[in-house]
């Protein structure tokens, strides 16, 4: 099965209620997500796109058997949603929300250390577009149809940017075995590293295609990750080239503060563990494509 | 959000930070008033502005009477003061802060971050107080203290023990350091700061242990729960073209280019940056407007970019997903037709319906430039500038 997700995975969405999270329940059931209701305390017992809604993340679980989860919970609540999920036996759950304050993201990431590792939530985002597995399951706000299936996996922090890279391959007949989005926040359920460890050891993962921007040590230490520990072939764009150092970029993460945060930095300590650096993000389907032609 | 050191020593004092006696004044005679209230024979007069590096900067000024005050005052209120953080245009002084002078005895540098690589509050402290935390890792990176905070139990006394003995702060003072710690801490996880900086955290003449200036940072994101904080914003301080931008929901950063961009989605909208620059372009601004393309986000983003008196061209960036291409050239032509744009205007669409996108862009009668990839509308953006400028020139040799 691909990384994260599958065809059969049970799906709840938490938050369902609100007028996007219901648009999106729509657009994944038409893509085939195996969506099997929805969190909203206070309204158990509606319907929406024809899926049950619960009261809380326990009784969804008991009643539909659901493993992973979407929270569309506005910001001031978003934390708790993830730790109600993290602790109802939700075992992945994706964050579409902008805007969750850093200090309760740190308090997220801690409570979610108080389950073993075998059964400790796997979070990605806040602030992403979410996850897909071209051809089987769309868990989040992504284009389904800009994706083929095939054997890319892709990794990246911002949404649009990871949309331009999947049409980019579409176009040359590259396909994706999984796309993750792991946000724009500072504070994030899942780095690089985390996710370059599921698509190393996935069978129908060959290359690898990592989407970074300036801001925060993750690209770096996945940099470290790659030289140790992954032998698939990694392609990498790292944007924000023109990016004035001390100014946040849009996403809340997106600030050079700190030695080896700025996007020229990134690209070479990439660059030194033998990560091919697509030049400029016109090319990042191009640079897959030749990457794979020297694979193959 | 950043706030002003007077602003940020009020709030460290309610939680049992201790700073030097100190006053606000909004103009030199009130500055004056203010030392006489506050008594003693040796003042500080510091500009009240965001950003640090104001003592080089000559914001920062020591004073023994009256009339020096006045007219410390007086150069600085009104000023353009530039710092190293402030970039050339400089930020403006509106409000002193006059403080009473301290005998200091030892200086100590003492930060509060988000630390990323750990998700986890970080101190940081130094025995050179004084120098920014930038010059102490590069010339005295051993002297530099760190400890994480875990987040279910916050700072322990052992962790304040242990970074004040690292410090060498002598033994009779460790209880005042570790009761300065945690009230920096308190007031950076209570308050949803991102950044908490006493530099220098002094120890003086008389064994107190005091906080000589102060610098906080806080959240966005979690100004909704402390309307407190959020009134201190002081716009003054912002660039007025981001502020304006923020108050309309948009992510905006003003940059020194001609070539202003507006895109959805903050990774793309940087990449676009990026690819103007490799075309041989610079960019005037980030432009984020956000998920949905409406046609009033992208004519408050067509505002707000033609704001910019440098602006000489205009390149449009969507990928358009749920949102489809052809409602995206709906809104750029609306939007085309209610703002008055008098520069070159590129616009790229990628995504769902893009051939009906582009039909009603070119239907649309505007001299829009229409480009089909990234590089492409960098490139056309670029032609378009060049080209306005070679123009420009010849009509000035015409005439």
């Amino acid at each position: 099965m691909s990384i994260l997700l599958d065809r059969d995975t049970k799906v709840i969405v938490q938050g369902i209620t609100g007028r996007m999270a219901r648009f999106h329940t729509k657009d994944m059931l038409e893509y085939g997500t195996n969506v099997v209701g929805g969190v909203v305390p206070g309204k158990g017992g509606d319907k929406v796109e024809g899926v049950p809604v619960f009261d809380t993340v326990k009784e969804a679980v008991e009643a539909t058997g659901a493993e992973a989860s979407l929270v569309f919970v506005p910001p001031p609540f978003a934390a708790d949603s993830i730790m109600e999920a993290a602790d109802g036996g939700i075992r992945y759950c994706v964050c579409i929300t902008d805007g969750i304050p850093a200090g309760d993201m740190i308090r997220v990431k801690r409570y979610m250390m108080r389950y073993p590792k075998e059964r400790r939530m796997v979070l990605t985002g806040p602030n992403c577009a979410g996850t897909i597995s071209p051809g089987k399951a769309l868990l989040g706000i992504m284009p389904g149809h800009i994706y083929l299936p095939g054997n890319v996996g892709i990794i990246g922090r911002s949404g649009t940017l990871g949309y331009e890279a999947a049409a980019q391959m579409k176009e040359l007949g590259i396909g994706v075995s999984t796309s993750v989005g792991i946000g724009g926040d500072p504070i994030n359920g899942s780095s690089f590293k985390d996710i370059l460890e599921r698509f190393e050891a996935d069978e129908e993962t060959d290359i690898i295609c990592m989407i970074g921007e300036i801001g925060g040590p993750q690209e770096a230490e996945a940099a470290e990750y790659i030289r140790d520990h992954v032998t698939k072939p990694v392609v990498a764009y790292v944007a924000g080239l023109t990016a004035p150092k001390g100014r946040t970029m849009g996403h809340a993460g997106a600030i050079i503060s700190a030695f080896g945060e700025s996007a020229s930095e990134k690209v070479e300590i990439l660059s030194n563990v033998g990560v091919t650096v697509a030049e400029n993000p016109a090319v990042i389907g191009k640079t897959v494509a030749q990457v794979m032609g020297k694979a193959a | 959000m950043d706030i002003h050191e007077y602003q940020a020593k009020e709030i460290l004092t309610d939680f049992g930070v201790e700073v030097p006696p100190g006053a606000l004044a909004y103009s030199p005679e009130q500055a004056a008033y203010r030392a006489r209230e506050l008594g003693g024979d040796k003042w500080i007069v510091k500009a009240q502005v965001h950003a640090g590096g104001r003592g080089k900067a000559g914001g920062v000024k020591l004073c023994d009477s009256d009339h020096a005050i006045q007219e410390a005052s007086e150069n600085l209120f009104g000023r353009k003061l530039v710092t190293h953080q402030t970039g050339p245009e400089g930020k403006g002084v509106y409000r002193v802060y006059v403080e009473a002078a301290v005998p200091i005895a030892e200086e100590f540098y003492l930060g509060f971050v988000m630390d990323r690589s750990s998700q986890r509050v970080m101190i940081v402290a130094s025995a050179e107080g004084g120098m920014e935390i930038e010059e102490i890792s590069a010339e005295k990176p051993e002297s530099i203290v760190r400890s994480t905070v875990e987040p279910a139990v916050g700072l322990q006394d052992f962790q304040a023990r242990e970074i004040a003995f690292s410090l060498g702060v002598a033994p009779g003072l460790i209880s005042q350091m570790v009761r300065t710690l945690q009230g920096c801490y308190r007031a950076f996880s209570e308050l949803d700061a991102t950044m908490v900086e006493i530099n220098p955290l002094v120890v003086t003449g008389d064994d107190r242990v005091i906080a000589l200036d102060a610098k906080m940072t806080f959240d966005d994101n979690a100004l909704f729960r402390h309307p407190r904080v959020a009134e201190l914003r002081d716009k003054s301080q912002e660039d007025p073209r981001e502020s304006r931008a923020a108050d309309r929901g948009l992510s905006y950063v003003g940059l020194d280019g001609n070539i202003g961009c507006i895109v959805n989605g903050a990774g793309l909208a940087m990449a676009t940056m990026d690819t103007i620059m490799l075309a041989g372009g610079e960019p005037a601004n980030f432009l984020d407007i956000g998920g949905g393309a409406t046609p009033e986000r992208v004519a408050k983003a067509f505002r707000l970019v033609m704001s910019d008196k440098n602006v000489q061209a205009v390149l449009v960036n969507i990928f358009a997903g749920i949102n489809r291409c052809d409602w995206v050239a709906e809104g750029v032509v609306q939007a085309l037709k209610e703002v008055q744009v008098e520069v070159p205007v590129i616009v790229r669409l990628a995504g769902t319906n893009v051939e009906e996108g582009q039909k009603i862009l070119a239907k649309s009668g505007l001299p829009i430039i229409r480009a089909n990839t990234l590089m492409e509308a960098a490139e056309r953006a670029v032609g378009a500038w060049q080209n306005d400028l070679t123009q420009a020139k010849r009509m000035r040799a015409v005439t």
